[in-house]
């Protein structure tokens, strides 16, 4: 053999590889599949030399090689064997429409599920048996109907569409429905699981979802009720049509029976769709697992209600409160600012209190003192007007806390130069401060 | 009658001829001095032969004549009794023979009825004697076009010829004269016919080998590896072949005939074996031509019907037959555990594989890679109704000179039985990450061990050091769903969008490759610029592994051994 040439570069050595010899042994092969090899061609020939090196080989070994091969043929299968109904022997081909083909061939167990290869093999296997030469070697008559019905079944189970024609009518490879009564007494699943089964086999959409057990999730249950809500069949009933007569007859009434025939057809095509709604919902309603889930969903539903009533009865709740305790702290702050208020008019009061002594001290104080006039003399209208005006002046623009002040060094004192040295110095530290005009004082202070 | 040529033969000289023994034809074959096979005409210039034999008043009739006979002899005319050979009658289908000499049981065998020697007297004639006097015929034949006398032959028989057959055949062969040397399956002859080519060349490659005869298919899966042939899978069917073809013709012209006449040919015996006779030659002609006539004399009650039919015409009737005639061979590639991907070669044998429609159904069912072999797709395909005669011929003139034993030992189970690799072994391109890189075969899966490949491996443009990472490769079938732009406005017709939705879902396979165990890393350093690597990778019988990896034109190299695998499984039976 050429050595293969590969275009496409190996890969560039992995930077740190090193290996001892630069070869590195990891795996094994994978066990091997013994075979026979054709004894045929010039290669064999130089294998055969290669591998006898004039050895000869016993029967013993050849035995012990053979048995060791992969087998390649077929057996004749011993899973197409089923014991043959008299009743059934004895049918004439001429009624094959009423006849079940597989219970001719031995496939009554597979049906629809039997495969091309084991109806050809089945068939063959029929054949070798009932062959009307055969009946005749063993002296019997030369009765050949079975042997024709056995032809005719296979004639419709190798042709693929009147394979399906048939298999659409087979009652035999159908499930009944259990009761209400057996699906209790085998348990749901058990019972329904083989119907659906039975019924997927029409199913265009391969594979068919299962019914599922007690585990099964929500997701997979609504999938499986979905899909067969929405079954979409190939089942059809040409097979039970009535024989259309030889187009050599009456043409119209050849017409005739083909109308009805399609009209049978769709009527009965009609009739198993709702047949099958009707079946599907039989089965629902008796579908534990539909009703827990409705309930988890109640369930759910409720709870989720009574989470958010909750939330809202704590919202509300915590609303009044919020507003309660505002109100509280509105209050609060309404009493604190009444109390500071009250608190403030007392002093205030006070505070006009102590001015108007204070002042009745100043002016006392002046009076007291005669006006400031020098001993001895008689304080003149005017002088009176002047000084008490002057103290007006002082007293509008003095603070209360220098009336204080000043009222607390007056108090007491009637000497005039007394009296007269503390209004001037008052009156000095005044206008100092720019509080008077020194010309605002007409008397004090001069 | 029979010429036999004594002269221009030694003692202990083996001249044997290659043999395709069918249950409906056979042929016979040589090989010339250039090597080539070549097929035998016998005395009417047949190179298909029926194997019919009949009988009048004593004369032996053989091929096309006994065939004729089918009309106005057919109780003494023996056909399709190939099968029958060393079975029991409980075992046999004698549906072939019903138009013919119905088999009987005689003692443990099968025997047929018929009056040999002399009118009136019925002799019982075992289908062993019957299969001696046919291969007496067809050594005779080849004989007297050879001038030398042959005495031994190389048998093809089916795959499922059991033990019991085969040891009949030998001796009914014995009985004529004809040495059975070895008998080789038909499918491994048919590759055999094509690889013995003088342009063939030793491929490694997977082969369907189709051989649709007349009374049965057999299909074959055949592992080509180095030229040795490994079967893989086989399927066999009686309901499609041939015969089933004819049959549609003569329903179809039994109709046609009824419209006119009133009587169905097919009640009649006769008529229904004249029919058949000419709806057999039609259906010929209707593989090389577009257009066919069939004309029987007196088909019944005294009318003559002639009547013509086109290829067209044929293939929609027989459309449902073609259908079964692919699925059949899709289903035995199934059974090897394959895909329609994995085929590199069909081979179309036998007489029914002259069909052109059964071809094109193929070359829609394999990817275009896959080269189908058959006349109507490949100019330069052998006929297919010879390939196992010539496979015959040559595996003939390539033992004829070896001692009896020495076949015997060649043949043993001890040298056939040979392990299989499961998996492929290869070499990681590109990128040595098991993820990335890609898996190049050096030794396909289900090669016969001991085997060596070699493979010489570019290298990165710039040279330099590279790993060589050998591992085993599994077959991998990916299906991306490819959809199908939906092709909008275009609202002339209805079949269109129908076409369309078919179309929707179309997937795409594709034959990839998942790197399975990692065997052995090897390294090959400082290659130079624009240098190749050449791996050899050698399997043991037992299967240890024998690496070699060198630059090509460097000395040196890296070289490694693997152990064999603890324990070899035996296959499943």
């Amino acid at each position: 053999m050429a050595a293969v040439q590969v275009s496409l570069p190996l890969p560039v050595l992995p930077q740190g590889w090193s290996e001892e010899k630069d070869f590195k042994p990891i795996g094994q092969l994978s066990s091997a599949t013994q075979r026979n090899i054709e004894p045929v061609g010039p290669h064999f020939l130089a294998h055969a030399r290669r591998k006898r090196h004039h050895r000869t080989f016993s029967e013993d070994e050849r035995i012990q090689a053979q048995e060791n091969v992969k087998r390649v043929e077929d057996d004749d299968a011993g899973d197409i064997s089923e014991p043959e109904d008299p009743l059934m022997l004895q049918r004439d081909a001429k009624d094959w429409k009423g006849q079940d083909h597989y219970a001719v061939l031995g496939l009554s167990k597979y049906r629809y599920k039997a495969t091309e290869s084991q109806i050809k093999r089945a068939h063959r296997k029929k054949v070798l048996r009932h062959h009307p030469d055969k009946k005749a070697a063993a002296g019997s008559s030369e009765d050949d109907s079975f042997f024709k019905c056995i032809q005719k079944a296979t004639e419709i189970l190798l042709d693929p569409v009147k394979r399906r024609q048939f298999d659409s009518v087979d009652e035999a490879a159908g499930v009944e429905p259990p009761s209400k009564k057996q699906a209790q007494k085998q348990g749901f699943f058990k019972s329904w699981s083989p119907v659906f089964e039975a019924e997927g086999r029409f199913s265009k959409d391969q594979p068919v979802p299962k019914l599922g057990d007690d585990n099964s999730t929500k997701e997979e249950v609504e999938e499986f009720y979905n899909f067969w809500y929405n079954f979409d069949s190939w089942r059809s009933f040409e097979y039970q049509d009535e024989d259309v007569p030889d187009d050599n007859e009456n043409r119209d009434q050849k017409r005739h029976v083909e109308r009805k025939n399609n009209n049978a057809r769709k009527k009965k095509k009609t009739e198993d769709t709702a047949r099958l709604r009707a079946l599907v919902d039989t089965c629902m309603q008796g579908d534990e697992r539909i009703k827990r889930f409705k309930k988890e969903q109640q369930a759910g539903k409720n709870k989720k209600r009574l989470e958010r009533e909750a939330a809202e009865k704590k919202e509300k709740e915590d609303k009044i409160k919020a507003a309660e305790e505002q109100e509280r702290l509105r209050k609060e702050a309404e009493e604190a600012a009444k109390a500071e208020r009250a608190e403030g008019k007392k002093a205030k009061e006070a505070a006009k209190n102590a001015v108007k002594k204070n002042k009745r001290v100043l002016k006392g104080s002046v009076k007291d003192a005669n006006y400031l006039v020098p001993a001895g003399e008689e304080a003149g209208a005017k002088r009176v007007d002047d000084v008490l005006n002057d103290v007006e002046a002082v007293m509008a623009k003095i603070e209360p806390e220098e009336m204080a002040l000043l009222a607390s060094k007056l108090n007491g004192l009637k000497v005039a130069d007394e009296v007269g040295s503390i209004w001037g110095d008052e009156i000095k530290r005044l206008v100092d401060a720019g509080k008077i005009e020194d010309g605002d004082t007409k008397v004090l202070g001069k | 009658m029979t010429v036999v040529i004594d002269g221009g033969l030694a003692e202990g000289e083996v001249n044997a001829i290659g043999i395709s023994f069918g249950n409906s034809n056979s042929s016979i074959a040589y090989t010339t001095g250039e090597g080539k096979a070549e097929v035998i005409a016998n005395e009417e210039g047949d190179r298909q032969i029926p194997s019919f034999l009949s009988y009048i008043e004593g004369e032996e009739y053989h091929g096309t004549q006994a065939k004729s006979q089918l009309v106005r002899n057919s109780n003494n005319t023996v056909a399709y009794f190939r099968d029958y050979l060393g079975q029991d009658l409980d075992s046999i289908d004698p549906t072939p023979c019903h138009a013919s000499a119905h088999p009987q049981k005689h003692e443990s065998t099968v025997a047929f009825s018929i009056q040999d020697t002399e009118p009136e007297t019925q002799n019982v004639v075992t289908v062993s004697e019957i299969t001696t006097r046919h291969i007496r015929r067809l050594a005779s034949s080849a004989s007297d076009f050879l001038g030398k006398k042959v005495n031994a032959a190389v048998i093809s028989v089916p795959t499922n010829f059991s033990e019991a057959q085969r040891e009949a055949l030998t001796k009914a062969s014995k009985a004529a004269g004809v040495d059975v040397l070895q008998m080789i399956s038909e499918p491994t002859a048919a590759v055999l016919a094509y690889d013995a080519r003088p342009e063939a060349e030793v491929k490694d490659k997977m082969i369907v080998v189709a051989d649709l005869g007349g009374t049965r298919s057999d299909i074959a899966v055949i592992a080509s590896r180095g030229g040795m042939y490994s079967i893989l899978s086989t399927s066999h069917d009686y309901e499609t072949a041939g015969a089933q073809l004819d049959q549609i013709l003569v329903d179809h012209f039994a109709k046609e005939f009824m419209k006119k006449h009133k009587t169905d040919p097919r009640q009649n015996a006769k008529s229904l074996a004249k029919l058949k006779l000419e709806a057999e030659a039609t259906k010929k002609a209707l593989s090389l031509g577009g257009n066919a006539s069939l004309s029987v004399e007196s088909l019944a009650d005294g009318v003559d019907f002639a009547s013509t039919i086109n290829r067209t015409r044929y293939e929609l009737l027989a459309g449902k037959m073609f259908g079964a005639f692919t699925r059949l061979i899709e289903d035995a590639v199934k059974k090897a555990d394959l895909d329609v991907l994995d085929i590199d070669e069909v081979i179309l044998s036998g007489g029914t594989s002259h069909t052109p429609r059964i071809s094109t159904n193929l070359q829609r069912l394999f990817p275009p890679s896959t080269r189908i072999l058959s006349p109507s797709t490949l100019p330069t395909a052998i006929d297919p109704s010879s390939l196992s005669a010539r496979g015959a011929a040559i595996q003939a003139s390539l033992i004829q000179e070896f001692e009896k034993e020495d076949i015997e030992q060649s043949t043993h189970p001890m040298v056939t039985v040979t392990p299989h690799l499961r998996n492929a072994i290869g070499v990681l391109v590109v990128s040595e990450d098991v993820k990335k890189g890609l898996f190049t075969a050096l030794v396909e899966r289900e090669t016969a061990v001991p085997c060596r490949r070699a493979g010489v491996f570019a290298v990165p443009r710039e040279g330099g050091n590279v790993i060589i990472k050998v591992c085993e490769g599994i077959r991998d079938i990916k299906i991306t769903k490819k959809e199908k732009a939906k092709t909008n406005g275009k609202a002339d017709s209805d079949s269109d969008s129908d076409d369309d939705q078919e179309e929707e879902d179309e997937e795409v396979k594709e034959k990839v490759w998942k790197v399975g165990t990692v065997l052995a890393e090897a390294a090959i350093r400082d290659v130079k610029k624009g240098g190749k690597v050449e791996v050899t990778v050698n399997v043991g019988v037992d299967l240890g592994v024998q690496i070699t990896a060198r630059e090509v034109g460097g000395k040196g190299g890296v070289r490694g051994n693997l152990d064999k695998p603890r324990s070899t499984e035996n296959g499943s039976a």
